[in-house]
């Protein structure tokens, strides 16, 4: 559902540096009208900086800012048509949850009576009327956030900011925030940008996910392709629990080998030429076990030295080449651990990467 | 039988602990030794204080009084002379409050803004000034003493009272600067930037979110800064004329005064009202000291 193909935030160039240390070097990046973008990596990666940047609330070293085809990289945070939700909340503790919601408003002069109305608005979207009157200490986690989401939807604005959200929150109430949000996305249709660390949040609240690392853009794509297509090895290494099982080999006549594998990549939809050294990728849930491993591209016998019950499925560590390799197994099968498993890997559902420049082949 | 009652048997509950243990006797002995031993200056003032001087003749001096009198706490607030003047320490008492209110709010005023500004607004060169600043601090006073009577015979105002209530704005900078800056570090750096999204400028996110948050700060500044100037001496006597002395140089003049028979229950009585507003000032506001006010700003 991502948009009509208006850009609402584009990026040009960003450079970013705090003294001697650069955070972001030369970054691009382009959001469409409507979309749920996330920004996902882990801390240090310059993700929450970014974000800081098109909220205006650090000046950047180089580069621009354009919302809405507007240049902003001068504007203050206030001028610049966007909300935003923090990781703390950042309520105002001594106003009450409707003099939070509407303290934005009173600074940009906006009619008392315009103010009542989008306050009630917000609180019935966000089912918070019977908190208005109360101070954020009086309020629960979850009670917070929604208001600190409020606070950034009376505002009306054309680009929400959430800089990790719901990482304050248990997992219980993380998990039903995260489907609230996602509602409220549909339903407003504004653009989001979502900032987390919480690859799960980024798979299921988000059109295309932005992978960063070291201040730069890994890989900007939807989550299927992402998860299926890694553009490298460290998207690959990141995205997924437990992690892609990775052997490192080489390529010889149209077969990956390592030690005691051989694997026929004939099935394999190259990107480009594979020389020499390689990693061969695969996710534990695309090894096949048992009787499904009969046919595969190529069969192996492990033994399985930790077996992780998982209730829906079950996750199973084994390992080939002396490297550590999980397979991910029906919750129903029975499995101990010391068992010898049958396995089956198919090349099509594999991710082969050159061990130069860890791109993908 | 109530243990078999209760569905316990051995160590349950509580573990019971003797009140005279070696450990208590030792704590609260060592507590107790060091309250007489601060306590004993005040009660020998207070006690000399209500005695009449034949009383005190006697050498008594831990005595309490045999006739209780408050003829010295009178002599002492209005008619004990100091120089030319006869009327008590009551002027010196209104000197002090007129010069430590507006020296207070002044400062106050003043250093808060900076801290905000150091803590909040990393503006350009703000590490120079304020290690400028700080480093003021650590400059002996007595370096600075007579520079300072220049300045203030240039611009005017030697041996005023705005005089003097420059100086000591100036002088409870670097310390009361410090110490907002630093409480204002500790407030959730979000917070700014969630009123500066909401379109708050400098004065409005300092009036608006920052001040409502930060009375325990100002109140801990208020006692530093109410006690320091109170209890001020060197800068009164040297930045001030006779007129408009302050208490403290006031008392010392009664006290040290060389001239007829040394009052001694006058000159108690004396030094305990010019303590007396500090003291005030500590028991009133200590529970401020502790109140947490930023409650539910953040997590928890």
């Amino acid at each position: 559902m991502s948009g009509n193909g208006v850009t609402s935030v584009e990026i040009k160039n960003l450079d970013l540096s705090f003294g001697a240390v650069d955070v972001l070097k030369g970054l691009n990046l382009s959001v469409n009208e409507g979309e749920f973008l996330v920004l996902l990596g882990s801390s240090g990666c310059g993700k929450s900086t970014l974000l800081n940047c098109i909220a205006g609330l650090l000046d950047v070293t180089g580069g621009q800012v354009f919302i809405k085809g507007r240049n902003v990289t001068w504007a203050e945070p206030s001028e610049r048509g966007i909300g935003m939700v923090f990781q703390s909340y950042a309520l105002y503790p001594q106003m009450s949850v409707e003099g939070n919601m509407s303290f934005g408003l009173k600074n940009a002069r906006v009619p008392k009576t315009e103010i009542k109305e989008r306050v009630a608005r917000a609180a019935d979207i966000l089912q918070i009327e019977p908190l208005l009157k109360r101070k954020p200490s009086a309020l629960s986690g979850g009670q917070r956030q929604r208001v600190a989401i409020g606070r950034a939807l009376v505002r009306d604005v054309d680009v929400f900011l959430f800089d990790e959200p719901l990482s304050n929150l248990d997992a219980k109430l993380r998990a039903d925030l995260r489907v609230e949000l996602k509602q409220l996305h549909d339903r407003l249709d504004n653009t989001m940008i979502y900032v987390t660390h919480d690859q799960v949040e980024a798979m299921t609240l988000a059109d295309r996910i932005a992978i960063m690392k070291d201040g730069i853009i890994q890989q900007l794509a939807s989550p299927g392709e992402i998860y299926s297509r890694p553009a490298n090895l460290y998207v690959a290494d990141f995205i997924g629990s437990p992690a892609m099982n990775l052997q490192q080999g080489k390529v010889e006549n149209g077969r990956f080998l390592a030690g005691e594998i051989s694997i026929p990549l004939d099935s394999y939809s190259f990107e480009r030429e594979a020389k020499g050294e390689v990693w061969f990728g695969i996710r534990p849930e695309h090894v096949l076990v048992g009787e499904e491993a009969a046919g595969a591209d190529f069969e192996l016998t492990v033994k399985a030295e930790v077996v992780e019950p998982l209730g829906s499925d079950t996750l199973v560590l084994t390992s080939v080449n002396g490297k550590r390799f999980w397979l991910r197994i029906s919750g129903q099968s029975k499995v101990a651990s010391g068992d010898s498993l049958h396995a089956g890997v198919n090349a099509a559902d594999a991710s082969l990467f050159d061990a130069g420049d860890e791109e993908r082949l | 039988m109530t243990e078999a009652i209760a569905g316990f048997e051995g160590a349950h509950g509580p573990k019971p602990r003797r009140t005279f243990s070696r450990r208590n006797i030792f704590l609260y002995g060592t507590l107790i030794m060091v309250a007489l031993y601060y306590m004993l200056p005040l009660y020998v003032m207070i006690v000399t204080s209500l005695k009449g001087m034949p009383e005190i003749r006697l050498g008594n001096i831990f005595a309490p009084p045999v006739e209780i009198t408050f003829e010295p706490w009178v002599k002492a607030w209005a008619e004990a002379c100091t120089g030319l003047n006869c009327d008590g320490l009551s002027r010196g008492f209104w000197n002090s409050v007129r010069i430590t209110i507006p020296s207070v709010i002044v400062s106050i005023a003043i250093a808060s803004v900076n801290g905000y500004a150091l803590a909040n607004w990393r503006f350009k060169g703000a590490n120079v000034f304020f290690t400028i600043l700080i480093f003021g601090a650590f400059i002996p006073y007595q370096v600075m003493l007579y520079p300072i009577v220049i300045l203030l015979r240039e611009i005017g105002l030697y041996g005023t009272l705005w005089g003097l209530v420059i100086v000591h704005s100036i002088f409870g900078m670097p310390i009361l600067t410090l110490l907002f800056r630093n409480y204002f570090t500790s407030l959730p750096e979000e917070l700014f930037k969630a009123a500066r999204v909401d379109g708050a400028g400098f004065w409005g996110i300092y009036f608006q979110i920052m001040l409502p948050m930060s009375l325990p700060i100002f109140v801990v500044a208020m006692i530093l800064q109410v006690t320091g100037i109170w209890n001020d001496f060197l800068f009164g006597v040297v930045y001030t004329k006779p007129d408009i002395y302050p208490m403290t140089v006031q008392l010392n003049n009664i006290v040290n005064s060389v001239q007829g028979v040394k009052e001694y229950n006058v000159n108690m009585a004396a030094t305990i009202l010019t303590g007396l507003v500090p003291l005030v000032i500590y028991f009133v506001s200590g529970r401020l000291f502790v109140r947490g006010i930023a409650a539910g700003a953040v997590k928890g």
